[in-house]
């Protein structure tokens, strides 16, 4: 088993652990805490689709995030307050099932995946990163101007929503469902690598006239890689807001989507394990510097720089040396 | 007169005030080696981009198979049947020399969207690839990474993704480029056997691989054909001697 295998087998013992962990040493905070990496693992393992496999640096994928926040506000909301969502020409009722939730998340962010990509894959290097970065902010000032749900400030969720036979309150039984959600994507991403489909797009990324003279389509290729990767990014953020039980704009803020970035960067590009190893190092420091110091941000990009500049392959890059990955 | 393979009429193209290709009529029938030669800036590479669809000519038509395939981009005319080598090789450095034989494989198979099944499963794409690297002797390297490779080697791979098309014909761009003589007489040997499953467009500025193999040469000078005809024709030809070979020939 190579390095990159057992490191990628202990990170995964580690979470599964965790709740283990935080029972005997009687710190339940620990669970919320993890959840928060595993969510936001989740949504940076959809980017990585997109980034380290098609090499599409996008900036705007807080955009699918906060549609999956939104997704389950707006039906959790009228779940609570008991308005129907739409009435003509049918009626849509809210909904605190999860399943429903997340199929609706799942479905929406890929339809905007599918729209920003046709505009945006039209383009690339920089270009393609303003234009995602500038999709972002559309979304965003258009989810504070949308005072129906909350405008800036939000809104609140009560009560966490249900998952059939499972107590969704109970921290670890959350905990348990984000993390099996998270291990089917990575085992999707898996599977993907080795696909027909994994190797057409992972050509596309480095040679991609070498793909058109085969009579392959990159900008086809890619619009699906960036599809499935902003929807596995919605998932993501209609847990989130499941987390916090609270849906605001800044799920769609151009800083989020750029941790996303960081998340894959410190982790290891195109490696399986990369976005979950990135996420969780940066919640962990986020609460123990966090902790220590208001200023914790200058201490996680020193680490950024050290990595980009040193570790080319990331933390996975450092600890299994040079392997699948790429620059 | 069997019908040509491959087709280019009346092809014209400009780049500014530069007349990179002017009228250019040559075609290339079944089962022979067709070279175009000519010095630097004859507009080769123009004219190759333009009979692959990277560039839009701006007048004249591209015919493959008697079909006018003008109006297709590069994955089009790859489809219809044209599969091309690069001057420069373009292979997915990271992937192992396999995977760069199944990416054409694939293409061929024209089905990229399965995301389920291993790419290197046994079945008819492996097959294809395996046999493409068979030919070129690139068998023992399958596993290894491109950018292992050495230059040679290289460019017996850009020649296996080619095969793996199963095409109608080839376009080679300077398939020689930067190999010693050892490698070029390998590659030589290789593209000689090559010509009887379809014909070669072939680009080249190794002029012993040119008179080794081609039936036909084109000689190309600032964009326009300035002699077309068999090696001997063109050795003779006082128009080409000065314009290009020199003394050499």
């Amino acid at each position: 088993m190579s390095r990159e295998a057992v490191f990628n087998l202990v990170v995964l013992a580690g979470l599964v652990a965790l709740p283990l962990y935080a029972h005997l040493s009687d710190a339940p905070f620990t669970i919320t805490l993890a959840t928060r990496a595993v969510i936001l693992s989740l949504a940076a393992v959809g980017l990585n689709i997109a980034l380290g496999i098609g090499g599409l640096v996008s900036l705007g994928h807080a955009v699918f995030f906060g549609v999956g926040g939104y997704a389950m506000g707006i039906l959790a909301f009228h779940a609570q307050t008991y308005a129907p969502l739409m009435e003509w020409p049918f009626v849509v009722e809210g909904t605190k099932s999860m399943p429903v939730i997340w199929l609706v998340a799942v479905v929406f962010s890929a339809l905007v995946a599918l729209g920003i990509g046709l505009l945006s894959l039209r383009t690339s290097g920089v270009y393609f990163i303003m234009i995602t970065l500038a999709f972002g902010q559309m979304f965003y000032y258009f989810a504070i101007s949308w005072s129906a749900y909350g405008g800036e400030d939000g809104m609140s969720i009560y009560v966490r929503n249900g998952f059939p036979g499972l107590n969704t309150l109970v921290p670890v039984q959350f905990y348990g469902l984000c993390l099996v959600l998270l291990c089917a994507a990575l085992a999707f991403n898996a599977v993907l690598l080795r696909s027909p489909f994994g190797l057409a797009l992972n050509a596309a990324r480095q040679v991609p006239d070498r793909v058109r003279a085969v009579g392959l389509d990159p900008f086809r290729l890619r619009l699906l890689a960036f599809v499935i990767s902003g929807a596995i990014t919605g998932l993501a953020g209609a847990l989130f807001a499941d987390l916090n039980r609270f849906v605001s704009p800044t799920m769609f803020s151009w800083q989020l989507s750029g941790e996303f970035i960081v998340f894959i960067i410190i982790g290891g590009t195109a490696r399986l394990f990369g976005p979950v190893a990135g996420a969780v190092l940066f919640v962990a420091l986020e609460h123990f510097l966090g902790g220590v110091s208001d200023y914790w941000h200058i201490w996680f990009g020193l680490l950024l720089l050290g990595v980009v500049l040193f570790g080319r392959g990331g933390l996975i890059g450092v600890i299994a040396g040079r392997g699948r990955g790429h620059d | 007169m069997t019908e040509a393979v491959l087709q280019t009429r009346g092809l014209f193209k400009a780049f500014g005030a530069l007349q990179a290709t002017e009228d250019v009529s040559i075609e290339l029938r079944p089962g022979e080696i067709h070279a175009v030669i000519g010095p630097n800036g004859a507009g080769k590479s123009t004219l190759i981009g333009q009979i692959s669809g990277a560039i839009v000519p701006d007048a004249g038509a591209v015919l493959l198979g008697g079909r006018d395939v003008t109006a297709l981009a590069v994955p089009g005319r790859a489809k219809a049947g044209l599969a091309r080598t690069f001057q420069i090789s373009q292979l997915a450095m990271e992937d192992t020399v396999l995977q760069n034989a199944l990416l054409g494989a694939l293409g061929a198979a024209g089905r990229p969207f399965d995301m389920l099944r291993p790419v290197a499963r046994r079945g008819a794409l492996r097959d294809r690839a395996e046999a493409a690297l068979a030919r070129v002797g690139l068998t023992d390297q399958a596993r290894m990474r491109v950018a292992e490779l050495s230059h040679g080697q290289r460019r017996q791979l850009e020649v296996a993704v080619a095969l793996t098309l199963a095409p109608k014909c080839f376009v080679m761009d300077e398939p020689m480029a930067g190999l010693g003589t050892e490698g070029s007489a390998r590659l030589t040997g290789l593209l000689d056997g090559l010509r009887a499953e379809a014909p070669i467009l072939l680009v080249e500025h190794d002029m012993d691989a040119v008179f080794a193999l081609a039936d036909r040469i084109s000689v190309l000078v600032y964009g326009r054909v300035i002699a077309s005809g068999t090696v001997a024709e063109i050795r003779a030809d006082p128009a080409v001697r000065e314009a290009y070979l020199g003394d050499a020939a």
